[in-house]
């Protein structure tokens, strides 16, 4: 795997527009970035704060508008199908609400053997392709004999996401962007689904592009975090600062926004 | 000790499903709220909750069923209503039910003054407009809602600003119970605070006079509740103020809900979470026993046996488990 | 399987399948009871009577046997016609002066008595000329209604040209239907051309079915193609086909329908060929709906995540966007072959259905029942049982669609 501190994944003046003349919108503002190899990096903003428009950008399922992507200290060139077969083998995606992420027609070893394919070790023999599989579900402590059989949203939805981390295993991408994955699941779930993510990167040195609205979080599993607010990334820093050392009133009222346990939570103190 | 504005004696209600199987939802089920409280209600997805909020204010629709129990509201029991006596009598002036997609209810044809019209109207036919108006512009303005929002249409309402006058225009009869199922839930964390507020501020001033709140974030519930109940598997599992279950849970499962707790606050960061192993069960057959014993680490062949009644401890607390609070305590200390 | 049985939970599919059903079956089995040439022109005269006809020669010819039963009221009412038997009723009253109460125009034998004992041609007495004449015609048709003299039947002798008595047919003697060695049956009468309307109006359903169904299919898959294409690329891709849909929704089909049919030429237009005709003016909203589920649909993160999984557009369009909305095409597939029914029978009915006399549809069949005043002369069968076969067919097929529609459509689904 690539090395700590060189540029995994990097933007440069990264705009996206949507419509055009009076009705288009600025959905991102000239954003630029330098994301490093094996970092975990949050991406937290409020909802319509282009967030996801920039997440759809890097993964190449919408067209950039204008600015430059560079994928390891390269710019990515995804004009073929080919090209852009090779990028998503380096970069994968969870998406927010697992009940629709999953060809409802597709069963769990279908969802997995693609990945095998994706890698291209479609062809080894059952046994081993078996067993690949096994040791993805048993990463995210999921049965794979138990599923075989099944649909996905025959799942509950913490085990959907775990079933997402288990095809990410399997694929062992640069970067893994990860659109709110925890949003839709219960709290209990979550905390797996966090867990899971954090081990992913310990044991493969994975980058992950965390993206929230919840800075507490962003904060919890990120080493650096960036906040957005209307398409323009209005402060970045480690996550320690980010949290202590808040500059920017939106970060504030992001923070003050959260409920709290161990402080009193200020319900007065609304700006808005 | 206040008067008591909701009672609910073991409830019992099921689901029937297409393929004529029971599925017991709620299960024994009892609680008290009284007059200015608030009780929250934890647990994980597919422990019952929405179906509890849905029983307590008497929404029969099959597939769910009414089984056995009473909810009594301010002394009136309407256990056994039929459901259409239950909206035209009990809905509105007693009970006000928000669920998490409240805000798409709105018709989108109609200015949200219209709507406030007909709730008042279906109780109070003479209202005049100006009186509603008078009444609505006063209320949105006391919960921070600008009055223009009456003339407006849903659509042109941002989500959390649609939500929150719904919970308005619901709670516009001052009702006695407020049932909030996952209010907040589809909002960010802007807008949810702005819903946290205003429910707090409905009780302050009285417009609502007690809450039950549904939700799995148990920060929200720390905050704005005095008594958190959590259930697993259509059951209560343990009880006690909001302070207590956040800080000193003593059942395995609270124990486990709290140790997913993340805040942004110092310490939390790195710190490792104590997730529960597994899937909560499947109502269609529960397991025998202690329902969560099959998740348990704690779990003995005993658990499995026989129906595990709840016992109360430490005065107001109450918990359903085999072991006693002692014993739970030690087994932790040993750990 | 579990599909196909909650399809069938649907009320109203039920009912449209077991219309349709049956209409199929009777399609099929028929022939099998009566197998006829539908389209052999078996009577000389035009718009045959319902009914079973039987040779009058056969009759003759057959051994009789004799009933003791009087002659009926059948026979006499065949002599004597209500209006007749008013005007005797008036003479009786008027000119005889019997008590109204006493003349019975429904019993016939006692009115017949009352009226031997009383007329009396030479009573002329204040009766206009022409009322004479009417009563003594009376008088003739109740004679010949008494009289039950024997019909001769004479054949010549071959060798010296005689007419031989060879057989007396009395009154009371009857013949076994089934025994007439020929009957023809015309459940549903005849036509225009003097064929069997029954047996036509069989060959013409499944024919018409056939257009419908080849009509619907060109359509689906044009407009499926399209629309899956038009959604799922975006872009100029989809601005040019949108094009084209509009250009064909603009424009009335039924008169695109008409101009294509028109110059296609009266020689050319086969059965095949309209169908095609059909299909090819019917896939625009086919198009355009598929369209619109497509765009709701490219944008789910399933389609994503298999876009991630490195497959490619045919893949995801096939396996990713189909099955989503499989059960809507089939429904609209259902539409479609109704619609292409009514298409054939308004095409057709215009005169620029298929040119032919070898197959009947049930347009051509309405075509040829206008053209024939049918409805002018009263002749219903000729008709009347067409409309009822299309309004059943589409009626049942539009049942259907709505029943699917209720079990796909989650909104609807109860």
């Amino acid at each position: 795997m690539s090395n700590e501190n060189t540029s995994c994944l990097k933007g440069v003046g990264l705009t996206k527009i949507f419509g055009s003349g009076k009705k288009s919108v600025l959905a991102v503002d000239h954003v630029d970035f330098d994301f490093k190899n094996g970092e975990v990096i949050s991406i937290v903003g409020e909802s319509g704060s282009g967030k996801t428009t920039l997440s759809k950008m890097l993964l190449g399922l919408t067209s950039v508008t204008e600015g430059k992507i560079y994928f390891q200290g390269k710019e990515r060139d995804i004009s073929t199908r080919a090209k852009q077969k090779e990028y998503w083998k380096g970069i994968q995606a969870i998406f927010q609400d697992p009940f629709s992420s999953y060809n409802i027609f597709t069963k769990v070893d279908g969802v997995l053997l693609d990945c095998l394919k994706m890698r291209g070790k479609g062809n080894l023999p059952r046994e081993e392709k078996y067993q690949l599989m096994k040791e993805a579900c048993r990463f995210v402590n999921l049965e794979f004999d138990e599923l075989t059989n099944k649909y996905p949203f025959e799942l509950s939805g913490g085990q959907m996401q775990r079933l997402m981390i288990a095809r990410v295993f399997l694929l062992k991408p640069q970067i893994l962007l990860a659109d709110e994955p925890t949003s839709m699941i219960d709290a209990c779930s979550r905390s797996t689904i966090l867990d899971m993510l954090m081990k992913l990167r310990d044991e493969t040195n994975m980058t992950i592009i965390f993206i929230t609205h919840d800075i507490g979080l962003a904060y919890y599993i990120s080493d650096s975090v960036y906040i957005m607010e209307h398409g323009i990334f209005v402060e970045h820093g480690t996550s320690d600062d980010m949290l202590m050392h808040p500059k920017v009133p939106y970060t504030k009222r992001l923070i003050s926004d959260v409920p709290k346990i161990y402080e009193a939570w200020d319900l007065d103190s609304i700006t808005v | 000790m206040g008067k008591i504005m909701l009672e609910v004696k073991d409830l019992n209600t099921k689901y029937i499903t297409r393929e004529k199987e029971d599925v017991y939802a709620v299960n024994n089920v009892s609680l008290k709220v009284e007059e200015g409280k608030s009780l929250g209600v934890a647990g994980e997805s597919g422990c019952g909750k929405s179906t509890l909020a849905l029983s307590l204010m008497g929404y029969y629709f099959p597939p769910l069923h009414y089984m056995s129990g009473d909810v009594i509201i301010d002394g009136k029991n309407i256990s056994g209503m039929s459901p259409d006596l239950v909206r035209k009598t009990v809905l509105g002036e007693e009970i006000a039910y928000i669920p998490q997609a409240a805000m798409n209810a709105l018709n989108p044809t109609k200015k949200i003054i219209r709507f406030i019209e007909d709730v008042i109207r279906a109780h109070e036919p003479k209202a005049t407009k100006k009186d509603i108006r008078d009444l609505a512009t006063e209320r949105f303005q006391k919960l921070g809602l600008p009055p223009d929002v009456l003339d407006r249409y849903s659509v042109e309402l941002s989500g959390g600003m649609k939500q929150r006058t719904v919970i308005a225009v619901s709670t516009i009869l001052s009702p006695k119970v407020l049932i909030a199922d996952e209010p907040s839930s589809a909002l960010d964390v802007t807008s949810q605070k702005m819903v946290i507020k205003m429910l707090r501020d409905m009780m302050e001033t009285g417009f609502i006079k007690s809450m039950v709140f549904i939700t799995h974030e148990l920060p929200l519930l720390y905050n704005v509740t005095d008594d958190i109940m959590v259930m697993y598997a259509g059951q209560i599992v343990e009880q006690g103020s909001a302070k207590e279950m956040v800080f000193d849970p003593v059942h395995p499962y609270s124990k486990g809900l709290m140790g997913s707790i993340i805040v942004p606050e110092e310490g939390i960061r790195g710190k490792k979470l104590d997730a529960i192993p597994g899937t909560p069960p499947n109502l269609k057959h529960p397991p025998a026993g202690c329902r969560f014993a099959p998740r348990c680490k704690y779990a003995t062949e005993e658990c499995r046996a026989g129906y595990i009644p709840t016992r109360v401890f430490a005065e107001s607390r109450m918990m359903r488990c085999r072991l006693t609070e002692d014993q739970l305590r030690e087994v932790y200390a040993n750990e | 399987m579990g599909m196909i049985k909650k399809v069938f939970h649907s009320p109203k599919f039920r009912l449209g399948f077991i219309i349709f059903a049956a209409l199929l079956l009777f399609v099929f089995l028929y022939p099998l009871f009566d197998s006829g040439d539908p389209l052999e022109m078996i009577a000389v005269q035009s718009y045959l009577k319902p009914g079973t006809y039987v040779s009058q020669y056969d009759v003759a010819g057959s051994d009789g046997i004799t009933l003791d039963v009087v002659a009926s009221d059948k026979k006499l009412a065949s002599h004597l016609p209500e209006a007749d038997r008013n005007k005797m009723k008036t003479y009786l009253v008027d000119f005889v002066g019997l008590d109204a109460n006493q003349v019975d125009t429904n019993n016939i034998p006692k009115l017949i008595e009352q009226w031997m004992d009383n007329y009396n041609p030479n009573n002329k007495a204040g009766l206009l000329v022409s009322a004479q004449r009417d009563y003594r015609n009376i008088n003739k048709e109740v004679l010949a209604a008494l009289d039950a003299g024997d019909i001769i039947i004479a054949i010549n002798d071959p060798e010296t040209g005689e007419l031989i008595q060879n057989k007396t047919i009395h009154d009371q003697q009857y013949v076994q239907v089934s025994s007439v060695a020929n009957r023809q049956v015309f459940p549903l009468g005849g036509d225009n051309f003097g064929r069997n309307v029954l047996r036509e109006l069989v060959e013409a359903t499944k024919t018409s079915l056939m257009i419908g169904l080849i009509a619907g299919i060109v359509a689906t898959a044009i407009g499926l193609t399209l629309g899956l294409i038009a959604g799922y690329v975006g872009g100029t891709t989809d601005n040019i086909i949108t094009f084209i849909t509009n250009l064909f929704t603009v424009i009335p089909s039924f008169v695109i329908l008409i101009l294509i049919s028109y110059s296609v030429g009266q020689e050319a237009r086969g059965v095949l060929l309209v169908a095609c005709i059909i299909g090819f003016t019917a896939w625009p909203w086919t198009c355009r709906s598929v369209r619109s589920q497509v765009i709701s649909l490219r944008n789910r993160d399933h389609v994503n995540l298999m876009k991630l999984s490195g497959h490619g557009l045919l893949h995801i369009l096939t396996t990713g966007i189909l099955p989503y909305i499989a059960s809507y095409v089939v429904m609209a597939l259902i539409l479609q072959i109704a619609q292409g029914i009514l298409s054939e029978a308004q095409l057709s009915m215009l005169g620029l259905g298929a040119a032919t006399s070898k197959t009947a549809t049930l347009g051509l069949m309405m075509n040829w029942a206008t053209l024939f005043s049918a409805v002018v002369n009263g002749s219903w069968w000729a008709y009347f049982p067409v409309v009822i076969v299309i309004a059943l067919m589409s009626f049942s097929m539009n049942l259907m669609n709505t029943g699917l529609d209720q079990v796909f459509n989650p909104q609807l689904r109860d």
